[in-house]
């Protein structure tokens, strides 16, 4: 059984259907890279598998004992948090909240769990630091050590690297990688940069009228033979 | 100065000073723990639509001649401010309509039932008293003070026990949803407590400048303060000290409490602004 599968799903908001026949399914260890234009609907299926929002249509099914507290999240970033006092450690620290159950202050076995993903991601210095006076990569990082705090079974990242640097980025890229090569963690990721996909991904899903799904191999043959126009 | 601290020492020898005291400080120290993720929230003027609603309430609760208004306006106030956070999290711009509506509208009705079923000759007096706040020093009732006590204590604790998940909430509302936290369950806790402090603080200050005590301390506190907990206990301090002194100063003076607390307020706001352009020039 595979950790999601969605089959069928139509999404949308309010009637209005942004994409429709998805399906695909996300397996333990997968570096899965969502492709589509703009407006296509990639994060709406993001929010949709995550329960933000409902399906039109279909189902997702969450296997391997799948919950949503096994789930980290990096959102792009909202209007909320670009003016938004806190410190990094606070912002890392949220993420531990949804194993917390019914406690309410933090331990010192989650204080130390922040600690060592800041560690991991190279900003343990930061973490008194105010989050929005970091650098694009910088807030990426605490965004995704956050996530990382929540698990480290799978991640959902939307356009993780949209607004930074081409040196954050190629950094950003190699992160993800190595959590995904060397924690076991499954990538599912929003990207618009179809060269580090192929370098990175194990599936693509490219979403359009005709969505597909294969792995890699079978994405690049589609490519040559002139398949898919939007690759 | 002597002169000043035996005229203070005079006017607390009767308890209607020292509740007056007492209440300003529990309320000033619930709205401005409130006041923190309401503003960052973007949620200031649910406060203030809440509190126009609360004088509708409290027109209503006189016309109807209620012992204690308190529970009725209460109830009022929580359930008006749990159906905006609903219509709120359906469709944002039709929230904003659905509060400006609500908030005048209750204004208009109460002012209105005030006027028709008034008893007492000065409806233009009463009226005022309620919206700005009693112009001298309040006469509250024991009761009055000891249900201001316990309502704050619930508030205080509730903030403190739900406050890591109040920022998780505040700071990233998708992100709590999509790991699992039940985040509409802390908006609820939210919205209620807001709903009880504004009703509290009408009592003080009125319905008009309840608001004022929310937002002024936490965005004082924004202009200095860099963590959301620095923030917090910084507007914390900032409010209660601010109380105290309007309190002190409205007595000394005779000037309107609610208003000497608002206008104390205002003075601390610019003086963080200050300190803030000042810090960044350095």
């Amino acid at each position: 059984m595979s950790l999601i599968a969605c089959k069928n799903l139509k999404l949308g908001y309010e009637g209005e259907v942004v994409a429709e026949n998805i399906n695909f399914e996300v397996n333990s260890g997968d570096y899965l890279c969502i492709i589509g234009d703009n407006g296509s609907g990639k994060t709406t299926l993001v929010k949709t598998i995550l329960g933000l929002k409902k399906p039109l249509e279909g189902e997702i099914v969450f296997g391997e004992g799948l919950s949503r507290s096994d789930i980290g999240y990096l959102s792009q970033r909202t209007d909320v948090q670009k003016d938004f006092p806190a410190s990094v450690m606070e912002i890392v620290l949220s993420g531990c909240l949804s194993h917390m159950k019914h406690r309410f202050f933090y331990s010192k076995e989650e204080k130390k769990l922040a600690m060592d993903n800041l560690e991991k991601l190279g900003i343990a210095h930061l973490s008194k630091s105010c989050f929005r006076n970091l650098s694009g990569g910088q807030q990426q990082r605490t965004l995704l050590a956050r996530a990382l705090c929540s698990t480290s079974k799978i991640l959902f990242l939307d356009e993780p690297v949209s607004s930074l640097d081409p040196e954050a980025t190629k950094d950003m890229y190699k992160i993800v990688n190595e959590l995904n090569k060397n924690d076991g963690t499954t990538i599912v990721m929003i990207s618009h940069d179809i060269q580090s996909v192929e370098k990175y991904a194990t599936h693509i899903l490219n979403i359009s009228d005709h969505s597909t799904f294969g792995t890699l191999e079978e994405f690049k043959k589609m490519e040559e033979s002139g398949g898919n126009d939007n690759g | 100065m002597a002169e000043l601290f035996s005229k203070l020492a005079y006017y607390f020898q009767y308890p209607f000073v020292r509740y007056t005291l007492i209440v300003g400080v529990m309320i000033a120290l619930c709205a401005s723990l409130l006041g923190v993720p309401l503003v960052l929230k973007k949620f200031s003027y649910i406060g203030d639509g809440l509190s126009h609603v609360a004088f509708g309430a409290l027109a209503i609760a006189t016309v109807l001649k209620f012992s204690n208004n308190l529970p009725f306006i209460l109830v009022v106030t929580v359930i008006v401010a749990i159906l905006l956070l609903k219509s709120g999290q359906k469709n944002k711009i039709g929230n904003d309509a659905a509060i400006a509506m609500i908030s005048v509208g209750a204004l208009a009705v109460g002012y209105l039932l005030m006027n028709l079923f008034s008893e007492t000759a000065n409806v233009a007096g009463d009226v005022c008293s309620t919206l700005f706040g009693a112009t001298s020093i309040l006469t509250l009732k024991e009761s009055d003070v000891i249900i201001s006590c316990i309502l704050s204590a619930i508030v205080i604790l509730v903030f403190v026990l739900m406050y890591n998940r109040i920022f998780a909430v505040t700071f990233d509302e998708n992100f709590s949803t999509a790991t699992g936290l039940r985040s509409g369950i802390y908006n609820l806790v939210i919205a209620i407590i807001t709903a009880i402090i504004i009703v509290l603080g009408m009592n003080l200050v009125g319905s008009l400048l309840i608001s004022a005590l929310v937002i002024f301390p936490a965005l004082s506190a924004m202009r200095v303060f860099r963590s959301f907990k620095s923030v917090t206990v910084c507007s914390v301090i900032i409010s209660v000290v601010c109380a105290v002194l309007g309190i002190l100063i409205s007595i000394l003076l005779s000037t309107p409490v609610g208003a000497t607390i608002v206008g104390v307020n205002i003075v601390c706001y610019t003086a963080f602004f200050l300190a803030s352009k000042i810090k960044k020039v350095t």
